[in-house]
């Protein structure tokens, strides 16, 4: 079985390519990526951000994120801050969706209160770092066109690069340029193009690591912004994936319950 | 005492699995014009500390948090006070929550006025915004459903607005009298009190009814002379029923906020809403800078005869968010009254210094207060301060 399919998909791919447009091509790879990580239905981790600027100066923040994933739609995730601590227990409930704008709700645990806030806000610095809440929000195929470049070898890794539009007006990039490992189908490098098209920031995926035999996550992301000198590295810790999350930990209760 | 007694049982290895955290801080506030009362000072200088307490357990089923207050104040005695911020049991099922002990609830959505926020009484002493809330006593019920989430609060005794002393600024004239409050209910601050409310969201839209019943948290103060013939204030606790709707339309960089009462009390009854809006321009003049512009409309409609200032004003303001490491943020806005000439003006900023300290800073002006208005006796409080913060 598995030998035929490799078969088929040997004897087949050549042909296929050379049927389709760039944009095609784009599409396809950006839905087998998508295809590939389909299914892990939930994980938890623990993520810290490494803020630098020019000169150097650094500032950390710590969070947790739980992930749900939806069915025909974008994900959910709650996100709650540790540090600094000045917002301590402030959580994040975002409901993704393939397209239009995300619902997210902020918890204020000073006040108690939760904020339904505006999400169309996609290209703002988030927490202050280098990403900017679309490069970290659930990555739906719907939400950009592709176009197929090249095949390329990127550090030794053989590698499919598209470049990839956004859908929402709203984007701050007008593109951006995405290396995926020919073999795992998993994104290794973007190159985000501010709206004046002049290259903004890179993003480096770095440590793979294959989660259930199936889902790969890079233990760290660094982003660099080429035109203010100032990166973010953002580290992933204690994956935990099925961990037995469902719908009702995804609400505004369990958003105040969060901290 | 036999609350931790139980609690104790409850959990064994208390106060040391959980986690502590908290902050403390240095406050400094400064009056310019000279005070309207005799004893009043022109400045003064505080001490706040709030720790923490928070342990989990029965698989993040169960959680306790404790969180008690204190704070000296230079200045006013009343000031100079202590209370149980909260002090609460969790209990998450699956679709439910149950919450038993002292709890802190904030329901709403408007910026300039909480009209539908009623759990909680204000801490007015802490800052004349009334934002800051004492604990609350309280055992609720939590149902999440498909259609929304159900909260039945029951509320175990009643907590008494602080007010300033008369040595405090941003107090009345006469100053309050806090140690002899008088209730209409025969069971004063023993009354058992209810509440029910439901929320939901549908697509853009967040909405929240709720119901209330029970002694109100707004006093009525009546003037009362002593037997040594000083004139006092008397706080008087009605008793209530108040319906409510919050309402927000997230519409892209718009928001679109709604509050709304309608209470009885025992003298009739009356409407009051807050509505206006926040629009948010993002990424200012090439920046990484957000700046939202806000609207409120103030509305009560017992005019001249509302115990509030605010029965038929207009807030206008901005907030900035700098979106920079140091999460800096300045929100400034006035208040106008439409039938007479006063006005207040607020500003509110702050940023981190490092990951554990916080700088912030207010300042508050009142002007060409008519006397009728009930803000007059602070029409010489203009303020500004200052606080460091650290947390732990």
């Amino acid at each position: 079985m598995k030998l035929s399919l490799i078969l088929a998909t040997l004897l087949l791919t050549p042909a296929v390519t050379l049927a389709m447009t760039a944009e095609e091509r784009g599409l396809q790879i950006a839905k087998e990526v998508d295809t590939r990580d389909t299914g892990f239905h939930d994980f938890k981790a623990s993520m810290t951000m490494l803020l630098k600027n020019r000169h150097g100066e650094e500032s950390l923040r710590d969070m947790r994120n739980q992930t749900l994933e939806v069915e025909n739609d974008g994900d959910k995730t709650l996100v709650v801050f540790d540090e600094p601590r000045d917002v301590k227990g402030t959580a994040l409930l975002s409901f993704s969706h393939k397209a239009g704008d995300d619902d997210q709700w902020l918890y204020l645990p000073a006040l108690k209160r939760v904020k339904r806030i505006a999400s169309r806000n996609k290209s703002g610095p988030f927490m202050g770092s280098e990403f900017a809440y679309e490069d970290i929000s659930s990555q739906e195929v719907e939400k950009y066109t592709y176009k197929f470049i090249e095949e390329s070898t990127h550090e030794g890794i053989a590698s499919l690069l598209l470049e990839r539009y956004p859908v929402d007006p709203n984007s701050g990039y007008t593109r951006q340029q995405m290396w995926v490992d020919k073999e795992r189908y998993i994104p290794i490098k973007i190159d985000y193009y501010d709206r004046k098209n002049v290259l903004l920031k890179t993003l480096v995926f770095r440590g793979y690591q294959q989660y259930l035999d199936q889902y790969w996550r890079a233990d760290e992301m660094y982003m660099e912004n080429h035109q203010t000198g100032k990166s973010t590295l953002l580290t992933w810790k204690q994956y935990d994936f099925r961990s037995g999350l469902t719908d009702a930990d995804f609400n505004k209760n369990s958003l105040k319950r969060a901290r | 005492m036999r609350l931790w007694r139980w609690i104790v049982c409850l959990m064994p290895g208390l106060l040391s699995a959980g986690e502590w955290s908290g902050y403390a801080e240095l406050q400094g506030r400064y009056f310019p014009q000279d005070a309207a009362y005799e004893k009043q000072s022109d400045h003064l200088i505080s001490l706040a500390f709030q720790p923490e307490y928070y342990q989990r357990w029965d698989n993040a089923n169960q959680s306790l948090l404790v969180v008690p207050f204190f704070r000296w104040d230079s200045e006013d005695e009343e000031r100079t006070h202590a209370d149980i911020r909260e002090l609460i049991w969790t209990y998450a099922g699956n679709r439910w929550e149950a919450q038993a002990g002292v709890g802190k609830v904030f329901w709403g959505v408007t910026e300039a006025l909480h009209l539908v926020d009623t759990i909680n009484q204000t801490d007015l002493v802490e800052n004349p915004d009334g934002e800051q809330k004492l604990g609350q006593p309280l055992i609720k019920l939590s149902l999440e459903q498909d259609w929304g989430i159900l909260d039945f609060y029951t509320l175990i005794g009643f907590r008494e607005r602080t007010f300033p002393g008369e040595e405090g600024r941003l107090r009345s004239h006469p100053p309050v009298d806090q140690d002899h409050a008088e209730y209409e209910s025969n069971r004063e601050e023993r009354h058992l009190d209810f509440a029910l409310r439901w929320s939901h969201y549908i697509g853009d839209w967040d909405i929240g009814l709720a119901h209330f019943n029970g002694t109100s948290r707004d006093p009525l103060l009546i003037p009362r002379i002593s037997n040594r013939g000083e004139i006092s204030l008397i706080p008087f606790y009605e008793q209530m029923r108040q319906t409510s709707l919050d309402l927000q339309a997230t519409k892209g960089d718009w928001l679109w906020k709604l509050e709304a009462i309608h209470r009885s009390i025992d003298s009739g009854s009356y409407n009051a809403a807050t509505g206006g809006f926040e629009y948010t321009l993002v990424g200012i003049a090439d920046t990484d800078m957000d700046l939202g512009l806000l609207g409120e409309y103030l509305y009560d409609d017992r005019g001249d005869d509302a115990t509030t200032p605010f029965q038929n004003d207009i807030f206008i303001g901005f907030r900035l968010t700098a979106n920079d490491v140091d999460g800096s943020e300045l929100l400034a806005g006035v208040i106008k009254d439409m039938d007479e000439d006063s006005w207040m003006f607020n500003l509110e900023a702050s940023r981190r210094i490092g990951s554990d300290w916080k700088t912030s800073a207010q300042i508050r002006l009142w002007s060409d207060i008519a006397e009728q208005d009930p803000l007059y006796s602070l029409r010489r409080d203009d303020y500004a301060e200052l606080t460091l913060t650290r947390f732990f």
